[in-house]
């Protein structure tokens, strides 16, 4: 599906987004006022340059349109890979970037962030897994890495990865298993006008947004230990 | 061999327990949950991979020059320090636990090659709890030192983690990026980086390289004593600022300018002799203090 129609489908009420090196800007009608809408297409792999376009982008709207929503729409396969961007400490723009829309969090704007396309690793944790709530599409591709390739890496069979996977959301790729552990909100079948309305509202209702996430993972199933290890690790009390 | 050298304990070399017990006031670490309270992983054990009843991190308290602190440990030896469900919500449990607490310092020695595969959407989604929770300590004023000197580094998810705290301390021998050497000659060949190449992958991810472009606050020895000295320093020296937008446009605008002065550059090198650095190619053998001062004249 194409960006603009993926935008028509979304804001039927109008956008005005501009696509540069990869990278979504601009704004868009909801019934609930306007939104500023900014990510990536095209599987961007983010460098440099995406990260702070992006992260300029999130301070202007904090530093013009108090309050506005932020909505992200994700399609990255993960980092650049290039020993030019790991010189220049590639790992701080991403960082640069999550501090950004951070700071929009505290002051008040409400964000969500839609997976298009693909969401993989780096790229995903710089934006897209730093808004309130994170959906995807039906057809996304959410990941670290690809079975075959993890195989390889992990030395594990492949087949014996494909086998365990369907017992377990816990290694293998799929917006599906990224949804029962708790880092996707909800699977939309399709971009829909509708689906981004409820989606805000949710997130509005919801401010001061916290993580939720570890509860959620541990309610539908995929998580079961991490919010338990993280409640003991925070209330212990500890000799002096 | 002098005396200072014979007395020095490699923090490079160290385990993340013995680590903890020289960084932090003698007898001083409780540690929460610690592993006899603690079940290794299930998601290893299904692979018919051994685990650790700690999962390769150590949480807890203690005192640094007789502050009270919170500390976490990775332990680079147990699966390359890789965030698994486990790991990671100690982690966060930990940082949660200092915005209610409020210690001097979250002390965070990190060593970790990021997501541990064998729990990847586990360790996906725990990173970036962990970058929202060490925000979030921040937030509530109380500063998230990495101590980066590890065999294993910051990378991955952990490399982004680092750079989200208010400073990375780091030895020479430490190393600080995104993604490995090994990951990028892979997919983009051995003549864009060549993981072989130890002095290259030093000199693009190392940390006097960090050191000199800013992007660690501080070079430290690769000496458990030194690092215990650096962070009290540093400590004594901060106060962790108000997140606010001023300081982020402000650090906006330092990327922005770096970026358009160095993008074409692919070897530490380059960059040295930007920063004013008449001879380069002396900098991989200086000692820490001759590099320090050789920062600290350069033009700013």
């Amino acid at each position: 599906m194409s960006l603009n129609d993926i935008l028509d489908a979304l804001f039927p009420a109008g956008h005005a987004v501009a696509v540069a090196n990869q990278v979504i800007t601009g704004e868009a009608q909801t019934a609930q006022g306007p939104v500023a809408v900014l990510g990536t297409t095209d599987a961007a792999a983010i460098d440099h340059a995406m990260a702070l376009a992006l992260a300029s982008f999130v301070l202007d709207t904090v530093e013009r349109h108090p309050g506005r929503p932020l909505v992200f729409l994700v399609d990255t396969s993960g980092q650049a890979l290039s020993r030019g961007q790991e010189l220049l400490c590639l790992n701080g723009s991403l960082a640069h970037l999550a501090s950004c829309v951070d700071l929009a969090r505290r002051q008040g704007h409400p964000s969500l962030s839609l997976v298009t396309a693909n969401a993989v690793s780096g790229g995903f944790l710089s934006f897209g897994l730093m808004a309130d709530k994170a959906f995807a599409l039906a057809e996304a591709q959410v990941r670290v890495m690809d079975l075959r390739a993890m195989a390889r890496v992990t030395k594990i069979a492949h087949e014996r990865l494909v086998d365990l996977a369907t017992a377990s959301p816990i290694f293998a790729p799929g917006a599906e298993n990224y949804l029962r552990m708790g880092g996707i909100e909800a699977i939309w079948p399709a971009p829909s006008a509708a689906l981004l309305e409820s989606a805000l509202t949710t997130v509005r209702q919801t401010l001061p947004a916290s993580d939720q996430r570890m509860g959620v993972g541990l309610t539908r199933g995929g998580r079961q230990l991490a919010a338990g290890i993280a409640k003991i690790v925070q209330s212990t009390r500890v000799g002096a | 061999m002098n005396h200072a050298l014979a007395s020095r304990h490699s923090w490079f070399e160290a385990s993340a327990r013995t680590r903890l017990a020289g960084l932090l006031d003698a007898g001083s670490f409780r540690e929460i949950l610690p592993p006899a309270e603690s079940q290794p992983s299930p998601h290893l054990a299904q692979l018919d991979l051994p685990g650790a009843f700690d999962d390769g991190v150590i949480v807890g308290g203690g005192r640094l020059s007789g502050q009270s602190v919170l500390v976490a440990a990775q332990e680079g030896q147990f699966m390359g320090g890789a965030v698994g469900e486990i790991h990671g919500a100690k982690i966060v449990g930990l940082l949660r636990r200092a915005v209610k607490e409020k210690p001097a310092a979250v002390l965070f020695l990190i060593d970790s090659g990021g997501v541990r595969l064998h729990e990847a959407n586990a360790g996906l989604i725990a990173i970036s709890e962990i970058m929202r929770a060490v925000l979030e300590a921040r937030a509530a004023g109380v500063p998230v030192i990495a101590l980066v000197g590890g065999s294993c580094g910051a990378f991955g998810g952990m490399g982004i983690v680092a750079k989200l705290c208010s400073a990375i301390l780091m030895s020479e021998e430490g190393r600080l990026a995104l993604s490995g050497p090994e990951v990028i000659e892979t997919v983009a060949g051995v003549e864009e980086f060549d993981a072989k190449d130890r002095a290259l992958v030093w000199r693009v991810t190392g940390g006097k390289h960090r050191y000199l472009m800013g992007d660690c606050a501080a070079l430290l020895e690769d000496d458990i004593a030194a690092f215990r000295n650096g962070a009290a320093e540093f400590l004594a020296a901060w106060h962790e600022p108000e997140p606010g937008l001023a300081c982020l446009r402000a650090r906006q605008s330092v990327l922005e300018k770096r970026l358009a002065a160095y993008a074409s550059y692919r070897d530490g090198l380059q960059v040295w002799a930007a920063l004013g650095i008449a001879q380069p190619e002396t900098v991989p053998m200086l000692d820490r203090d001759s590099l320090v001062a050789l920062k600290e004249g350069l033009p700013t």
